[in-house]
């Protein structure tokens, strides 16, 4: 609980400092949701699980109706900036770093995803 | 005590209830989705085996429109050429899932023109020589590769007889949400999956010839435009000799 | 025959270190190639979507050809029983594994993703041969190692005979995988064929025994150990039947190539109107690595000079280069036959408009990942030789020669 409380509070400032610059705070869907694919501290401990079995069944089984889709990952996540363009989640500033840049985790996602959600959607 | 007997029942009611329900209204259901085009919540199955028919003798000489159909619904428009780079080289490096190709008899020179693209073959050699089983055939029958998996390796282009794979040589700037891809890994044609999977039923190729040379459809569905067209009109495969059963055929070469 | 010693090679140490220098630059620029492709991607090599595998795979799979044969002078001892050939067994196992470090370094560092290594070491599509290459290479090496442990350990040397049967055995299945790598391709017409296992096989019986043989008198010639007229002799000899019986393989499989009319265009474009192929197949593979080489080793006074023997040696190597650069890239620039009966007269995609070759050039960042990979074989060599017991002592036929009186 307690270390949950002290991760959140270090994410939260961290990403608050560093969001000045590009992104508009609390521009995400996600900003205003309490949790969405499932409860948050779930998300921080799983969701590289969720990721990794939804791929698969997305390309090998063809399914995308899913709550785990990246794409559904990163519509929700993807901040906009001053004029409702949104910003690549994978920016320094943005969502992903706020975690992996503290935890030192590189992930490969993006040199192949897009970072920011299409118009259409998926 | 009662209470959970009575407790029983009630469950067992509500479950027989809702299975009677569900049994009598989930087909009008399946048909409802499937003709609404939405996401694919189930797995694919071999009941169906995706394939294609193309007509070269209504090949338009010169048309190119399927080809610049596939670059913009699979995204590889948007891959530019990296700074430095000879243009030569990277006309032979940049992706190409779908050409244009014009062959002439060596006996009777008789010119046919035709699109090329992965012949989503039943046994593919692809499939065969990939370590890792990144090169897969779907159940549905469409031959693609899970980049995830991928080492770029470039085995399965040396093993494709049609030359359909292409590997990504360059960092990609613009990634697409439908068709994503990267750096060193290779693909080729895939039906449009991110379109079939979504609930479409067309490629992105057939809906762009307006001359009505390629038929896309369900190998297995007799009703199907496909396998009408291929009853009708004698076809071939590509490279028959090697016995790969492709999925796609053509007639008029 | 008296009791064989061996010690750590003692050149002086400025040599030793001058060399290491040197060897470590070449890895080093390597390393930076590989980083600089990887990085940039493989847009900055010649490579392209016609010709995938280009320089890096011809270096790749000749080091890893002649790492499989390399070990053949350590089974003709410790298999065949032949003694005259024990004393050279360390070397030659230390050989098999440099070689086949240094090639499969540079395979791996071309990969599109090389990153994704441990992904190829835990996902396996057991159809593909380059899987079953995987375990033939890593437990190649494995056993290579213990087949040195049983030779150097006093007390293992008793199980030496059964491990060298085993590694014998695997590095045929080895080489042969390597050779299946084209000779299970259907789509080309210049890898479909079932002698493709079989003849990398005897190429690596040269390939390896030259590249042990240069080595050999190198550190031998650099320490100021002798080797014996007797023991030069029997090497020669048996390069000399090794280079015979590629030639023979050669000749068997482009006269066959030749009846078959299917194949008359790929045998045309190699021997005959393929530029740089033809070049290379008929002045590299054919008369460098075949002729000259058989015409030395076999000759009455040139057969004895150690000179001679040597050149004759490096031109088997300059031979196998050329006939894998031929058969890896040249297999790849022949058009494929997409269209039998017909001709491609317009392509999007360079499909062999007109019959005409992919076009390759090899690019310097392939280069130097290649000559990093015999950079690295080199100076892990050095290396081992010099911390360890691998060198005989003598190779002086009072010293080793079974027969000497």
């Amino acid at each position: 609980m307690i270390v949950f409380g002290l991760l959140f509070s270090l994410t939260a400032t961290a990403s608050d400092a560093a969001q000045a610059a590009k992104a508009v705070e609390g521009s995400a869907k996600a900003d205003k949701l309490d949790a969405c694919v499932a409860p948050t501290p779930f998300m921080r401990r799983n969701h590289f699980e969720l990721i990794k079995h939804q791929r698969d069944v997305t390309v090998h089984e063809g399914i995308r109706k899913t709550d785990n889709s990246l794409a559904g990952c990163i519509d929700c996540h993807a901040a906009k900036d001053a004029h409702g363009e949104h910003v690549a989640v994978d920016a320094d500033d943005q969502f992903c770093a706020s975690c992996h840049a503290y935890t030192g985790v590189s992930f490969d996602c993006f040199s192949c995803h897009a970072t920011k959600p299409t118009k259409t959607g998926n | 005590m009662s209470e959970m007997i009575d407790q029983k029942r009630r469950d067992f009611v509500s479950v027989a209830g809702k299975t009677a329900a569900a049994t009598v209204i989930a087909p009008g259901v399946f048909l409802h989705s499937v003709a609404n085009a939405s996401p694919r919540a189930e797995a694919v199955t071999d009941k169906v085996r995706y394939g294609m028919l193309i007509d070269s003798s209504k090949c338009a000489d010169g048309c190119s429109d399927c080809v610049s159909a596939c670059d913009k619904e699979n995204g590889l428009d948007q891959l530019i050429k990296p700074e430095g780079a000879s243009d030569d080289l990277w006309a032979q490096q940049k992706p190409r899932w779908i050409r244009a190709v014009k062959v002439k008899d060596n006996l009777t020179g008789h010119v046919s023109s035709l699109p090329m693209m992965c012949q989503h073959c039943e046994k593919p050699p692809c499939v065969d020589v990939c370590p890792t089983g990144a090169s897969f055939r779907r159940d549905d029958g469409i031959v693609m590769v899970d980049r995830h998996t991928c080492i770029g390796c470039r085995y399965c282009m040396m093993a494709c007889p049609y030359k359909a794979r292409s590997f990504i040589h360059e960092t990609v700037q613009f990634k697409q949400t439908a068709t994503p891809r990267g750096k060193g890994c290779v693909e080729s044609c895939n039906f449009c999956v991110h379109r079939l999977d979504n609930g479409g039923t067309t490629t992105a190729c057939q809906d762009a010839c307006k001359q009505g040379a390629i038929i896309f459809g369900d190998l297995k569905d007799p009703k199907s435009a496909l396998v009408k067209a291929l009853s009708k009109y004698p076809s071939v495969q590509l490279r028959a000799d090697l016995k790969l059963n492709t999925g796609v055929r053509y007639s008029g070469i | 025959m008296k009791k064989i010693s061996y010690s750590e090679w003692g050149i002086k140490s400025p040599h030793y270190w001058g060399l290491l220098a040197i060897l470590g630059a070449v890895v080093a620029i390597g390393g930076f190639a590989a980083l600089f492709m990887e990085h940039s991607g493989h847009w900055v090599t010649g490579m392209t979507n016609q010709v995938v595998w280009g320089l890096p795979h011809v270096f790749a799979i000749f080091l890893i050809v002649a790492a499989s044969g390399a070990l053949n002078i350590a089974s003709i001892g410790s298999v065949f029983g032949k003694k005259a050939y024990k004393p050279l067994a360390r070397l030659s196992g230390l050989l098999a594994l440099t070689l086949l470090i240094g090639g499969l370094l540079v395979l791996v560092l071309d990969l599109g993703q090389p990153g994704r290594l441990i992904v190829a070491m835990t996902k396996y599509n057991f159809k593909s041969i380059f899987a079953w290459n995987i375990y033939l290479y890593v437990g190649f090496i494995a056993i290579v190692v213990v087949y040195l442990f049983t030779m150097m350990e006093r007390k293992a040397n008793d199980y030496t005979h059964t491990v060298g049967t085993i590694a014998f055995v695997w590095r045929l299945l080895l080489t042969t995988g390597t050779g299946s790598i084209f000779g299970f391709i259907v789509a080309r017409q210049g890898y479909d064929a079932a002698l493709m296992a079989p003849m990398f096989i005897i190429m690596s019986f040269a390939y390896g025994l030259a590249f042990y043989l240069l080595v050999l008198m190198f550190t031998f010639n650099a320490d100021n150990r002798a080797i014996g007229d007797k023991m030069i002799a029997r090497l020669k000899s048996l390069l000399a039947v090794f280079v015979a019986a590629i030639f023979y393989f050669v000749l068997v499989y482009h006269l066959t190539n030749l009846y078959g009319t299917e194949n008359h265009d790929y045998e045309a474009f190699i021997l005959l109107n393929g530029g740089i192929y033809t070049t290379l197949f008929w002045g590299g593979w054919v008369v460098a690595g075949l002729l000259l080489p058989m015409g030395i080793l076999f000759h009455p006074a040139l057969g004895k000079s150690r000179g001679a023997i040597a050149a004759a040696s490096f031109l088997v190597l300059i031979g196998g280069f050329s006939a894998i650069y031929v058969v890896v890239i040249g297999g790849q620039a022949f058009p494929m036959a997409m269209f039998p009966g017909k001709t491609i007269i317009e392509s999007g995609f360079f499909d062999g408009v007109g019959g005409a070759a992919a076009a390759y050039t090899p690019s310097l960042p392939e280069f130097l990942l290649g000559l990093g990979g015999i950079g690295v074989t080199l100076i892990a060599t050095v290396v081992a030789v010099r911390l360890f017991q691998f060198l005989p002592a003598s190779l002086a036929d009072e010293a080793v020669d079974p027969h000497h009186s």
